[in-house]
């Protein structure tokens, strides 16, 4: 097992290279650099030339590639160029914004995507499945930045209920007005995991009941509920792969959901580094979700195999 | 065992109690004399004194919290804002060398953290962004501040006594104290406090009447109010303003209207109906913006470098259709100042939509039905000022059609326009672009030397279109030199006749800078300025 995990960290070296590779040569094909977006176009040339210099932008790609690599590899996610802060601080506050979101959205959909598509398998053909199917492919098929602003629309300004955007006050522990603030996004967010997983579930229990061991469980006599667990067992590891992703998914952030609810989470900083040509947040950004995304599918392949065995072989 | 289903009734009961618990359990809970402010930032402008996030910036977190030399006086709505003594109460130009000003400082006032602004203040201040060797050099202000041209010569700065200050310019400059207004000035005790003008940006120390704390990058910052600033009739009414940056225009309309918030900057337009029914306030006024198209006169095949097909496309503007369909947020632009402003004199061509007179124009220019002038503008999707791009774009290219003009679009980013206005307007960026479409600020006639001198043409200014003249640029002298008032208007008078009829711009609409309150906010005066007063306001529940 360890010697599994090992090949797997292994392999994700070259992923994460690849990754940080390509975000540092896209930032290069955009038309200008973060300067002339920063800095009114007046601004002495030699004042522009320093900034430039203070943050190594006079060198060429490759060299700023290098030294980039060299302060992440020592711990330094570096200085943010647009606001003279430093990136780690900006990057996993954002990150943890994204959780408070992020880990009750897993939850709710992933809760709700076994339900909907265990039950809609087990109802299978009739009305229950049809209505859990509908709800599934509403999840998936309806753009999620949509309904979020349908929710606003209902919930906080017809209703005047629920928050409509904003985290609401700082610290712990969380009150209701903390948990007010979290509802609708956490909806919003889980309505795609939950319509995904849903699906899968539905199609796997299906096709798991109509094998033969099922057959051969409940002619040994086997309860539904035995039954079953033998089933979900099954039907678990691909299921987990899902999950797996779509809690990577989650983690990076909508940067739609975190714009409609106005959310500072990670969605919205990689946006604002984006147009801002924020090259250090921007990296350093997308370098940590891809590591948090590689670790979660270790995670995943690791339990796949705990679950499974052949996995192992 | 018998198992109690709940009846229909009870059901519908038990929901309307969790309802009404939840209705009573979030009604928006307002602090005393707290003003929540949604801003179209993208995040917090800058802490130090020198935001960026363009005007809006200078607008929340240049004139609260910090003073500028020179301020704006923003205590009419009737009239187009002019400046006022800020930390100078008074300035003088010598009349023996027009390079050479002489400004006394305000006495008495003091930074946040006590310590007195003065001579020495000020130069180090200046230091901060004109000195490369002083320990506070800080190219991003230095960048800021000086990006908007100052015109202060290299070491043009000197203390006389420890009120008085000498300033020098690069060339007579009659508008000199105008450049001042957004160059703010900040405790060097504090700086030396915290070490660094990051650590500063966390706690920020000015002379204004806010007081900026409680910095929460990308989520907000509090203003609370100074209760010592210098200028006693300018005491915030509030307690505190908060700043959240909100830069989705639905999620600023549903923060209003549920209560978060209690004025949001630039509401949707489709929405002003509905939020004057609904009870709020929409406060509009003239201010100076214009949202023009910036005509390309370098590129060889550029059509706009005849002077007629320039005043043509300018005869083929449905402004009236295009405020209308703004929802009235703003108002039809046929120059660089608005028509009713003293600065707009008395020009030979008086813009309307009049596609005769268009096609005759382009007749005259060798354009014809079989010949159609052919364009391509580079429209951003969104940006600072930009209005609607998208949609009024459309509309334009729509009703030019009568004309006989061709128009096509290149669209782009807001970051891909702001590379193009500084490029010369035949670089790759500009993608072959013959005219550019960027709002831009006419708030003084410092403005009109930077966007249409002939020296100021990119890459070294900001005239991106090129665009000469030399009785322009004569006149644009004889105006920075001008001895008198009376010399000064009437070169600026006739700057602006210039720019009419030669029309280097497509003139298109003024923005009327809607912003959206409930109705416990009063004593707003909606300046005719980019920048408002906020400590004017007060809040009621």
């Amino acid at each position: 097992m360890w010697y599994f995990v090992l090949r797997r960290l292994l392999y994700a070296v070259p992923i994460l290279l690849g990754v940080s590779l390509v975000v540092f040569l896209l930032m290069q094909m955009v038309p200008g650099d973060i300067i002339d977006i920063m800095i009114p176009p007046e601004a002495p040339k030699e004042v522009a030339d320093m900034i430039r210099i203070q943050f190594g932008l006079d060198q060429p790609v490759h060299i700023q590639y290098l030294r980039w690599l060299k302060a992440i590899l020592s711990g330094d996610l570096g200085i943010s160029i647009f606001t003279n802060q430093p990136v780690a601080d900006e990057l996993f506050s954002a990150l943890l914004n994204t959780l408070k979101i992020a880990i009750p959205a897993a939850i709710l959909g992933f809760t709700m995507g076994v339900m909907l598509g265990s039950l809609a398998a087990f109802y299978g053909g009739s009305w229950l499945d049809k209505l859990f199917s509908g709800i599934a492919i509403a999840g998936v098929s309806l753009p999620h930045y949509w309904v979020g602003m349908v929710l606003v629309a209902i919930f906080a300004v017809s209703f005047n209920v629920l928050p409509g955007q904003g985290m609401g006050p700082d610290g712990f522990p969380w009150t209701w007005e903390h948990i007010k603030h979290l509802i609708l996004p956490v909806i919003t967010l889980s309505l795609i995991p939950m319509g995904v997983i849903s699906r899968l579930v539905r199609a796997n229990v299906l096709e798991i009941r109509s094998m033969e061991f099922v057959s051969a469980l409940q002619a040994k006599g086997l309860k539904g509920p035995r039954v079953l667990l033998h089933i979900m067992k099954n039907a678990a590891p691909s299921a987990l792969a899902l999950m797996g992703l779509q809690f990577g998914y989650l983690l990076g952030g909508s940067i739609l959901v975190e714009t409609v609810f106005n959310w500072p989470g990670s969605g919205s900083l990689l946006n604002l580094a984006i147009f801002r040509r924020d090259i250090p947040v921007l990296s350093a950004t997308i370098l940590v979700l891809a590591t948090i995304f590689v670790i979660i599918n270790i995670l995943v392949d690791v339990l796949q195999a705990l679950i499974d065995p052949r996995i192992r072989r | 065992m018998v198992r109690r289903v709940p009846s229909g009734r009870s059901l519908v009961a038990l929901t309307s109690a969790l309802w009404m618990g939840t209705i009573a359990a979030s009604v928006p809970s307002l602090a005393q004399g707290t003003l929540r402010i949604a801003m179209t930032a993208t995040d917090v402008p800058t802490t130090t004194g020198a935001p960026n996030n363009g005007f809006e910036g200078v607008r929340f977190m240049g004139f609260t919290a910090f003073d500028a030399l020179v301020n704006w006086d923003l205590s009419s709505a009737d009239k187009p804002a002019d400046i006022t003594p800020g930390l100078a109460e008074s300035w003088e130009q010598s009349k023996t060398d027009l390079t050479k000003w002489v400004f006394k400082l305000r006495q008495g006032v003091k930074f946040h953290d006590g310590t007195p602004f003065n001579a020495d203040a000020l130069i180090w201040n200046l230091d901060r962004s004109f000195n490369k060797d002083a320990k506070q050099f800080d190219p991003q202000a230095s960048a800021i501040n000086r990006g908007r041209p100052t015109y202060i010569a290299d070491g043009g700065y000197k203390k006389i006594d420890d009120y008085t200050v000498e300033l020098t310019t690069t060339r007579p400059i009659s508008y000199f104290p105008y450049v001042l207004t957004t160059i703010f000035h900040v405790s060097p005790a504090a700086f030396e406090k915290a070490g660094s003008w990051a650590e500063f940006a966390k706690a920020p120390v000015g002379t204004g009447p806010f007081i900026a704390r409680n910095f929460k990058p990308r989520i907000s910052i509090d203003l609370d109010k100074n209760k010592d600033y210098w200028d006693k009739n300018r005491i915030p009414k509030v307690d505190k303003v908060v700043l959240f940056p909100m830069p989705e225009a639905n999620t600023r309309l549903a923060a209003l209207r549920s209560g978060q918030v209690d004025w949001i900057e630039v509401p949707p337009p489709d929405a002003i109906a509905g939020l004057k029914g609904a009870g709020f306030s929409v406060v509009t006024n003239s201010y100076p913006h214009v949202w023009p198209w910036v005509l390309n006169t370098l590129k060889e095949e550029s059509p706009f470098r005849d002077v007629k097909v320039r005043q043509a496309i300018n005869y083929c503007v449905d402004r009236d259709g295009l405020v209308t369909l703004l929802a009235g947020t703003a108002e039809p632009s046929v120059g660089f100042f608005k028509k009713t402003d003293p600065r707009f004199g008395n020009p030979k061509n008086a813009y309307k939509f009049d596609p005769a007179m268009s096609k005759k124009l382009l007749a005259e220019a060798g354009y014809g039905p079989n010949k159609p002038v052919k364009a391509k503008i580079m429209i951003s999707t969104s940006g600072s000022g930009q209005m609607l791009p998208l949609p009024m774009n459309e509309f334009l290219q729509q009703s030019m059609k009568q004309c006989g003009f061709d128009i096509s679009f290149e669209v782009v980013e807001w970051g891909t326009v702001l590379v193009n206005l500084r490029s010369v307007p035949t670089a790759p960026v500009a993608a072959n672009s013959d005219a550019l479409n960027i709002s831009l600020v006419s708030s003084d006639v410092s403005m009109i030397v930077r966007w249409f001198y002939g020296a100021n043409s990119t890459p070294a200014g900001s005239n991106w279109g090129h665009w000469k003249n030399p009785e322009f640029d004569a006149t644009i002298t004889k105006m920075e030199s001008a001895a008198s008032k009376d010399e000064f208007d009437r070169s600026v008078v006739k700057l602006h006749e210039m720019l009419v009829d030669e029309a280097p711009w497509l003139w298109v609409v003024h923005d009327a800078n809607p912003r959206a309150m409930t109705k416990g906010v009063q004593g707003f005066i909606s300046a005719q300025s980019w920048f408002q007063d906020l400590t004017r306001v007060s809040i009621s529940k």
